[in-house]
């Protein structure tokens, strides 16, 4: 494993390998040849398997991580391949030609993120937001909280209680400090 | 389709094309009656209530309880229930849980076509007050905002003995005559409409599904 | 006139019996099930209580006049079918209009129910109406093959297209029934009954997990009444006709309940131990085995019975 990533690195520049857990293994690649790494991994080096593809927005870095789950059966390890691309104007190259399985990863992405990968099949279709007209809702700037009750109609008299203040106020008044 | 050929007001169909439109029936819905004669009502209501036909539609948590509700330990036939596949010839629907703003679209136009006298049990906290999605862009809050619900069965979810016991106590109302929701929503349709179109954006079926 | 009226007045009673012993039976042949699966199952007086709440529902949608007409069709075929057998052989109320060549318009009302149906479900548009209405139409053409051999079979052995008449013929003990006389007829027959019924393993055009249960899928309120008031009268005509024609007739009300319910029980029997059948599993089956099983009934009766 470890004589594959160096063999990898030189030629691909990979960064940040940690392993995360005894069979996964997380790895940054540029964006313009993530798509080559992935296909190297696929054909020689038996990450055959396309766990799933989603993404992490990294807001405060402005950019979005994608992430690639790929699986070898023969070692049973798993190689995360993490690729970053700008937060507006979000594009990456489709890997639909790789497993056909993507398109549905890459509808999705595109759904809820606003990720656009062109080339990919059925993209602009409506899975599961229908008639959608607000930014797409897993980008962090999106307040869902704000949106519920902005949308949708609650009922009188539901009550919260924060855990730390009626832990302080009711169960342990005479206790004192901020800890 | 049958046109409506009273001078009443009839229903605008915008979401559809003007092609479609034609082939669908704009006539709004319109209230029943109960019989005239009171015995012949009690004993119409003893029959609707002892008779329930659940539209197999399982649209959230809930339709993993109706399961073994169908099975031989609990046994929901001997209360007169079975499960029936389409909406024209069932009488009682159980929203089970959650509903996504896209079942919500689903449900409405079930709900519709489904013939009066129609009954609507909601099952979990979700449709009561969000439950566990409170805070979700995708589900709605409140149910009966959307749909006349007749019966709460809280939980999340309730267990199959729960949900025996919400059916009987639906079977007293009916009994009673207290479950008038389709009246409810047909008195009410322009207020239901209103809420429907807020969260259904992409409405492209008539304003009522006959 | 009054011979008419007084006719037409015992027809109206056996209709109700012959309609509430099929609803009766189709409540006790599910509480044998439930009893096979360990629970409760149904009360005696469910099948009542859904055709009376479906007469009960305030609102029905209809579309179109062949989709009103439909269940008249199918209803006006059941009541045509029960109007021409002999309920109880010798009795005069139970005895309906038999006349001389009853048994082929027997068989052209149980057809014509079906059609009917069929057009009613085709003008309601719904589109697996129309795939329930091919499957289920295709079955009946080819179990009506097996059935209509065995029937031609038995009116050469008889010389007679009446029912009375068959039935009298079978009057006398047991050994002169035509399971006894032509078993080869019977054995063809009673596999075309398993088609008929309707039930597993040959009811795929209308069980619920297959495409919302087929020609009845947009019926409702009270036309769904009809149906189901129609399944039992008719399905409780069919086994009348198989008891006249193959099983000895009935002298008497018990010996016509014991005898249809042990027909049924051979169709429940079969239904228990087989999954559903494929439309084309089902055709190619009605098709191969018991058509040649009723040619030699036919041959049998030729043969064997002439001499």
């Amino acid at each position: 494993m470890n004589s594959m990533l160096d063999r990898l690195a030189q030629e691909f520049h990979i960064t940040d390998v940690v392993e995360r857990r005894p069979g996964l293994t997380t790895i940054s690649v540029d964006k313009d040849l993530a798509e080559t790494l992935i296909r190297e991994l696929r054909d020689r080096e038996g990450y055959t398997h396309l766990n799933f593809m989603t993404a992490i927005d990294q807001i405060e870095h402005g950019m979005f991580t994608l992430v690639y789950m790929l699986h070898n059966y023969e070692r049973k390890s798993t190689l995360s391949v993490h690729v970053d691309i700008e937060r507006e104007e979000a594009e990456m190259t489709s890997i639909h030609t790789l497993w056909a399985q993507a398109w549905t990863y890459q509808r999705e992405l595109r759904e809820l993120w606003g990720i656009r990968f062109p080339g990919s099949p059925r993209l602009d279709e409506d899975f599961c937001l229908e008639g959608w007209e607000d930014i797409p809702p897993m980008r962090r700037e999106f307040d869902t909280v704000e949106f519920c009750e902005r949308t949708f109609v609650s009922r009188d008299g539901r009550h919260t209680e924060d855990p730390r203040e009626h832990m302080h106020e009711v169960m342990f008044p005479t206790r004192g400090g901020d800890n | 389709m049958i046109k409506s050929l009273s001078t009443e007001a009839t229903l605008e169909n915008a979401g559809l094309s003007p092609e479609e439109r034609e082939l669908f029936c704009n006539a709004r819905p319109k209230a029943y009656e109960p019989y005239p004669i009171k015995a012949v009502e009690d004993f119409a209501n003893w029959c609707r209530a002892n008779s329930l036909w659940i539209l197999a539609f399982g649209t959230g948590c809930g339709a993993i309880e109706l399961r073994p509700l169908m099975t031989a330990r609990f046994d929901a036939n001997r209360f007169g229930v079975a499960g029936r596949p389409t909406p024209r010839q069932s009488s009682v629907f159980i929203i089970g849980g959650y509903s996504s703003v896209k079942t919500l679209k689903r449900i409405v136009r079930s709900y519709e076509q489904m013939q009066g006298p129609k009954f609507v049990i909601a099952l979990g906290i979700c449709p009561v007050n969000g439950g566990m999605y409170w805070d979700s862009y995708n589900t709605i809050k409140r149910l009966d905002q959307y749909i006349p619900v007749d019966l709460y069965i809280t939980g999340c979810m309730p267990r199959p003995e729960v949900l025996v016991g919400g059916l009987v106590e639906l079977k007293k109302m009916i009994k009673a005559g207290q479950c008038d929701g389709a009246n409810r929503y047909v008195e009410n349709f322009d207020w239901y409409k209103a809420n429907q179109k807020r969260v259904i954006k992409n409405w492209n079926m008539p304003d009522y599904n006959w | 006139m009054d011979e008419w009226l007084t006719r037409i007045g015992y027809f109206s009673l056996t209709l109700l019996i012959v309609t509430t012993y099929g609803l009766i039976m189709g409540a006790f042949i599910e509480r044998i099930i439930a009893k096979v699966q360990g629970r409760v199952g149904i009360p005696y007086s469910q099948p009542f209580i859904n055709i009376l709440k479906n007469i009960f529902k305030r609102t029905a949608v209809s579309h179109g006049v062949m989709f009103y007409l439909g269940p008249v069709f199918r209803m006006a075929g059941g009541i045509g079918t029960l109007a021409f057998i002999p309920v109880i052989y010798g009795s005069e109320v139970f005895g309906n209009f038999s006349m001389a060549g009853d048994l082929f318009l027997v068989i052209y009302f149980m057809f014509f129910g079906q059609l009917g149906m069929a057009l009613g479900a085709g003008e309601s548009g719904h589109p697996y109406s129309a795939i329930g209405v091919a499957r289920g139409l295709g079955q009946m053409t080819s179990y009506e093959v097996p059935f209509a051999l065995a029937v031609i079979a038995i009116v050469i052995q008889y010389e007679t297209l009446s029912i009375t008449e068959i039935v009298a013929a079978q009057q006398g003990g047991w050994q002169n029934w035509t399971l006894f006389t032509n078993p080869v007829a019977t054995a063809a027959a009673m596999l075309a009954f398993l088609g008929m019924t309707g039930y597993s393993p040959f009811d795929i055009f209308l069980a619920p997990q297959e495409i919302p249960i087929g020609p009845p899928t947009e019926f409702h309120s009270a036309y769904l009444s009809l149906l189901q008031a129609n399944r039992a009268l008719f399905g409780a005509t069919k086994l009348i006709l198989f008891m006249n024609l193959f099983f000895g007739g009935a002298t008497g009300l018990l010996e016509l309940m014991i005898k249809t319910w042990l027909i049924y029980m051979v169709a429940i029997a079969v239904g228990v131990a087989f999954p559903r059948f494929r439309v084309d599993q089902s055709i190619r089956f009605f098709l191969k085995v018991p058509t040649v099983i009723g040619i030699a009934a036919i041959v049998y009766v030729q043969m064997v019975i002439q001499q």
